[in-house]
């Protein structure tokens, strides 16, 4: 038998036949160095944010330990707190309105009363930055940056918090560990504690949070503080944090947001890939004849394959170092685009582990992508070169071609696996992601089979051979579909889910709906409340009474026995948790009884009070019919047994519980009612609050006109995000166009010369091909956006529990952007074809 | 002498459309090593088909086929590859040189194939030999038809193979150039002591062989020595 060829003559095959090809197959390996780019952009940030927050760590708490509650600290609490020795700050924290006596606006906010010298690692990042420290020595408040725009003030004015105003000491930027998204949904208002008092407002029932900060003389004990402290703190219902959870806490989030993101990025490079196996499948049908003659001169099928295996290989690697230095470009624009999200500063800077790895996998998807059309290569028959019509399907049923589809599928589950870190929902990704591609293929292939079927016989030539175009041999139609169509199912999906979210929140402010929210009001203040409502025009559209109790113990199960025993199916914040209950002896118009029997009145010390639980949390919680849950009201216990389950609409804004007492019971305790009313417009609201805030300083109002657009402005900012990296898709999805439109522009071109030569104008073959384009776009945006309302009811139905109605002006806006980017790229590439005489397009080698 | 290539009641049928086309029957010949022999006859008579068989390139439905005493039936297509790369030399009708390959790089290839080294100047001299010597880095779309012929004789000749098929060599020349290259043929043939096998419409060209095959609808109608073989017998 012959001698092998050497290895180094395969290299030099390969060197030698790509040099007539070289600029095509960079165009083919195009459509994948954006997916590369945006990995190696997100893996560089994860890297950077990880070095970060090692580096930042300790400014994320601002000291070395945090102690906090709801419940005011009692004396074991207090002894540990001064046993742990260094420096201590204490701060509480709790939700009022604040009042701007300038403007008269008025707002719910986070207030944080401090007392000590917290943070003691980093700063409250403050304008200007000395009152960080000097607010601290008077009546002097630190306001949230976006509340002062909101209303128009500036350090200096005076803010208004319970009974007391304060000077706005400065506007507040940052503080320890806080992202910007979580300060706009609730603006940070910071007070010196020794005013605390003086505010009235720490007698109102709502919730207190209490907090200790310490910075330690000597590092904490880990061991001594596990054993020793922590069950304890959780025995009195206190939690902790130190720097190093808090570092935890916090990559475990950025982990969670840059998973995502590198999964977005990993599937505009999956579409890059199959951009690639279609370019490579008409090089490979153009390589047939060479392959033949090499095979006739008694190559093995082994080496011709490696031949073009090898150069798919380096191209792929050279269009992944393009894409890792795009990457790396692009990363330094994300610390802008993401800060919203981020607790710690970001500094771009470049990562060359994130690099490296994106060229590997870039190399290697790729390849594997390549491997598709390339393995039919083996079994190219030299009979090629004598007879060239020679059909090449033996290829289709190739094992090794069902092995290469295993490996990318492979590929995809590990590098899944990789990113969320468990097999089923990496799982569920590649499924998902075949799922779609899978459908995508087939509604292309149904729209095709469509057309075919319905051809319309009536159309001008150039609209038929336009339609044509679409199912000729060599075309790129499916492909173009799944890939174009993949990136508009992302965008459309993405833009449902918006819709959704605001629908399901403005949908609770129908009509009749309330739409404001007081609560903390005293008993005192109702009938006043009322009365004021009224005299200014706004229905009371109820009033309830709440009682915040705890819950000590379930049957036998107390706090204590559920961390000792895993084995116990209830969630363990139940017995940590403060419940707000209320008492009625009917129901309300959204709650209907599952199970058991509702009592509406009871008798305090009549044996064990009848309550009703809500469905979900006592399924949860596997709490029963007749169980007995040991109550707690602020020092008074109360024996409780269950009577009934209820079913609650959570989708309206009403005031749901957990748990319901009957009439007779709680009348007496300590207690603090709620309005609802429904306001009318802006204006009325404004002047509403700011009638209740000065007359009531310790109520506060829930505005669910703000919550809304909070809410909307966070959906626009996490929309933007995703969409940044849905235009990989998108992007991704139009390289392969054009890459597929100049590979075809030699067999376009001898079309289009024909053509010309039998006489049609260049009207006419401009039209044909515009068509062509127009179909295309149209077909993917089509088929996108069945993809996407599928995927979006399915989200609606089954995740957001709600109904999803399409909102047709908007996708109809995507769809003929795409068809006319299509149209565009299409025409551009194929301008040649269309501008110069037959004679010299003819001559020119392509 | 010994037969260099013996084909023993070989058959070729394609199934198309659910029905089989017989496109050779019951083909036998032997012929010897050194020997010329052109095979004739009406367009879609079965030469094409006939020669593949014959060079291994492709497998025949019935009968077998011995190459230098090598039995091409029972092989891969890669140890036939292999066969071709050592014994066999190939030109086509139309020329089939790699395109992205120069007309030096397209001779070395079957040498490059068999791992050896140091062919450069080897492959130079074949270019010589027809006339190229300094067309060596050009691409076969710079060359003309006669052109890329000669190299692909060269290429046909460098690794001395032991027998050369002939598709139709000259049938996309013109006249001219086709005698220039039937002399090449021959001339390099006579020097190196290869067999050749030739497939050919041009009767004049078929005369210069030692031995005329003529078939027919697949079958073969005659098989004659020529004035050729008596002189060279
Ligand atoms: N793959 C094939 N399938 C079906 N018929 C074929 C195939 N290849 C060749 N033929 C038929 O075999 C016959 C002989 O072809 P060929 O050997 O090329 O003839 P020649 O070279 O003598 O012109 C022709 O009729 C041709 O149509
Ligand atoms: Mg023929």
């Amino acid at each position: 038998m012959k001698p092998a060829p050497p290895f180094s003559w395969l290299l030099q095959m390969a060197w030698r036949d790509s040099r007539r090809n070289r600029s095509r197959l960079l165009l083919f390996v195009s459509s994948i160095i954006l997916g590369i780019a945006a990995l190696v952009a997100i893996y560089s940030l994860r890297e950077n944010m990880q070095a970060e927050v090692d580096r930042q760590a300790a400014s994320l708490l601002g000291a070395d330990l945090e102690l906090r509650s709801n419940k005011a600290p009692e004396t074991r609490i207090l002894r540990l707190a001064d046993s742990l020795g260094g420096q201590r700050s204490e701060e509480r924290d709790f939700t009022s309105m604040v009042y701007f006596p300038k403007n008269g606006g008025s707002r719910l906010v986070q207030v944080r009363a401090l007392e000590g010298n917290f943070p003691y690692y980093g700063e409250l990042e403050t304008e200007p930055a000395a009152a960080s420290r000097s607010f601290r020595n008077g009546r002097n408040a630190l306001v949230d940056q976006t509340l002062l725009l909101q209303f128009d003030a500036k350090p200096g004015d005076s803010v208004k918090v319970g009974n007391l105003t304060f000077r706005v000491a400065g506007s507040l930027l940052s503080a320890p560990g806080q992202t910007g998204i979580a300060a706009s949904v609730a603006p940070i208002v910071y007070l010196p504690m020794q005013y605390l008092e003086a505010t009235g407002l720490m007698q109102k029932g709502s919730r207190i949070n209490y907090k200790y900060f310490f910075k330690l003389d000597k590092p904490l004990n880990t061991e001594r503080f596990e054993k020793g402290i922590e069950p304890m703190l959780e025995k009195e219902g206190w939690s902790y944090d130190t720097v190093e959870s808090q570092k935890e806490d916090t990559n475990r989030s950025l982990r969670d947001l840059t998973q995502f993101l590198a999964l977005v990025s990993f599937i505009a490079l999956l579409l890059g890939c199959i951009g690639v196996a279609s370019a490579i499948q008409i090089y490979v049908r153009e390589k047939i004849g060479a392959v033949a003659i090499l095979r006739c001169l008694g190559a093995a099928g082994k080496e011709a394959f490696l031949i073009y295996l090898i150069q798919i290989i380096v191209i792929g690697f050279l269009g992944a170092i393009v894409g890792a230095v795009l990457g790396t470009v692009i990363q330094q624009f994300l610390p802008a685009l993401l800060q919203d999200f981020l607790p710690v500063d970001l500094e771009p800077s470049i990562s060359w582990k994130a690099i490296l790895q994106g060229i590997l996998v870039g190399t290697i998807i790729s390849a594997l992508f390549a491997l598709l059309p390339l393995v039919s290569i083996r079994n190219v028959s030299p009979l090629n070169t004598l007879r060239a019509s020679l059909q090449q399907d033996a290829g289709k049923r190739d094992p090794v071609r069902w092995l290469v589809y295993g490996l990318i599928l492979l590929f995809v589950l590990g590098f899944s696996r990789l990113q969320l870190g468990s097999w089923n929902n990496a799982l569920a990704f590649t499924l998902g992601i075949a799922v779609a591609f899978l459908a995508l293929a087939g509604i292309a292939a149904l729209l095709v089979r469509t057309i075919r079927r319905f051809f319309p016989q009536s159309l001008p030539f150039t609209g038929r051979q336009g339609l044509a175009n679409l199912f000729r041999p060599n075309n790129q139609t499916t492909i173009l579909i799944v890939v174009i169509g993949l990136g508009t199912a992302f965008i459309c999906t993405l833009f449902s889910i918006q819709t959704i979210l605001l629908n399901r929140v403005s949908r609770s402010a129908g009509e009749q709906q309330p739409n404001t929210v007081l609560f903390d009001i005293q008993p005192g203040q109702k009938e006043q409340l009322v009365a004021l409502t009224q005299q200014q025009g706004l229905p009371v559209q109820g009033t309830v009474p709440i009682v915040t109790m705890r819950l000590e113990r379930i049957n036998n199960i107390t706090g204590e026995s559920l961390l000792k025993d895993s084995t116990l199916p209830q969630q363990s914040w139940i017995f940590s948790r403060e419940y707000r209950v209320t008492f009625r002896d009917t129901l309300s118009d959204s709650e209907k009884i599952s199970k058991g029997k509702w009592q509406g009145k009871a008798a305090a010390g009549a044996g064990a009070i009848p309550v009703s639980l809500e469905a979900r949390f006592a399924e949860r919680n596997k709490i029963e019919l007749g169980d007995t849950l040991y109550f707690n009201v602020q020092g008074a216990p109360i024996t409780t047994t269950v009577g009934s389950l209820r079913t609650v609409d959570w989708n309206r804004i009403q005031t749901n519980f957990l748990v319901l007492f009957p009439t007779g019971v709680l009348e007496a305790a300590p207690q603090f009612h709620v309005l609802l009313t429904r306001i009318p417009g802006k204006e009325v609201s404004a002047r509403y609050q700011q009638a209740v805030v000065r007359q009531f300083p310790n109520v506060s109002i829930i505005d669910l006109g703000l919550v809304l657009s909070v809410l909307d402005k966070l959906l626009e900012k996490v929309g933007f995000v995703i969409r940044f990296m849905a235009g990989f898709s998108i992007v991704t999805g139009l390289v392969v166009l054009i890459a597929s439109v100049l590979i075809s522009r030699y067999q376009r071109m001898q079309e289009s010369v024909l053509l010309r030569t039998l006489g049609a104008s260049r009207k006419q073959i401009f039209y044909i091909i515009a068509l062509e384009y127009f179909f295309l776009g149209a077909l993917a945006a089509l088929a996108g956006i069945a993809l996407s309302l599928v995927a979006s009811w399915l989200l609606a139905h089954y995740f957001f529990d709600t109904e999803f109605t399409p909102q047709l002006l908007p996708l109809l806006t995507v769809a003929l952007a795409i068809c006319g980017l299509t149209v565009l790229i299409g025409l551009f590439n194929s301008r040649t074809v269309v501008n110069r005489p037959p004679l010299e397009v003819l001559r020119e080698e392509v | 002498m010994a037969s260099i290539l013996d084909l023993q009641s070989v058959g070729k049928t394609y199934q198309s459309g659910g029905r089989s086309l017989t496109v050779l029957d019951q083909v036998s010949f032997t012929l010897e090593e050194g020997a010329t022999m052109a095979i004739v006859g009406p367009s879609g008579s079965g030469k094409t088909t006939l020669l593949g068989l014959a060079a291994g390139l492709d497998r025949a439905s019935t009968g077998s086929v011995l190459l230098n005493g090598i039995a091409l039936d029972k092989m891969s297509e890669d140890q036939r590859a292999a066969v071709r790369n050592q014994h066999v030399g190939f030109i086509f009708q139309n020329f089939q040189l790699l395109p992205t390959l120069t007309a030096l790089e397209n001779v070395m290839v079957p040498l490059e194939l068999r791992g050896e080294r140091n062919i450069k100047s080897r492959a130079q001299a074949l270019l010589q030999k027809v006339g190229l010597a300094d067309r060596g880095h050009h691409y076969p779309l710079q060359l003309s038809g006669g052109e890329q012929q000669r190299v692909s004789l060269a290429r046909a000749f460098s690794n001395q193979p032991r027998i050369l098929f002939a598709d139709e060599p000259t049938g996309n020349l013109d006249a001219e150039t086709s005698d220039r290259i039937i002399e090449l043929i021959f001339d390099l043939n006579r020097e190196a002591g290869t067999t050749l096998v030739l497939v050919t419409h041009d009767s004049e060209l078929a005369s210069r062989t030692g031995r005329i095959l003529r078939i027919k609808g697949g079958r073969i109608v005659s098989d004659e020595a020529t004035l050729n073989q008596a002189l060279a017998g």
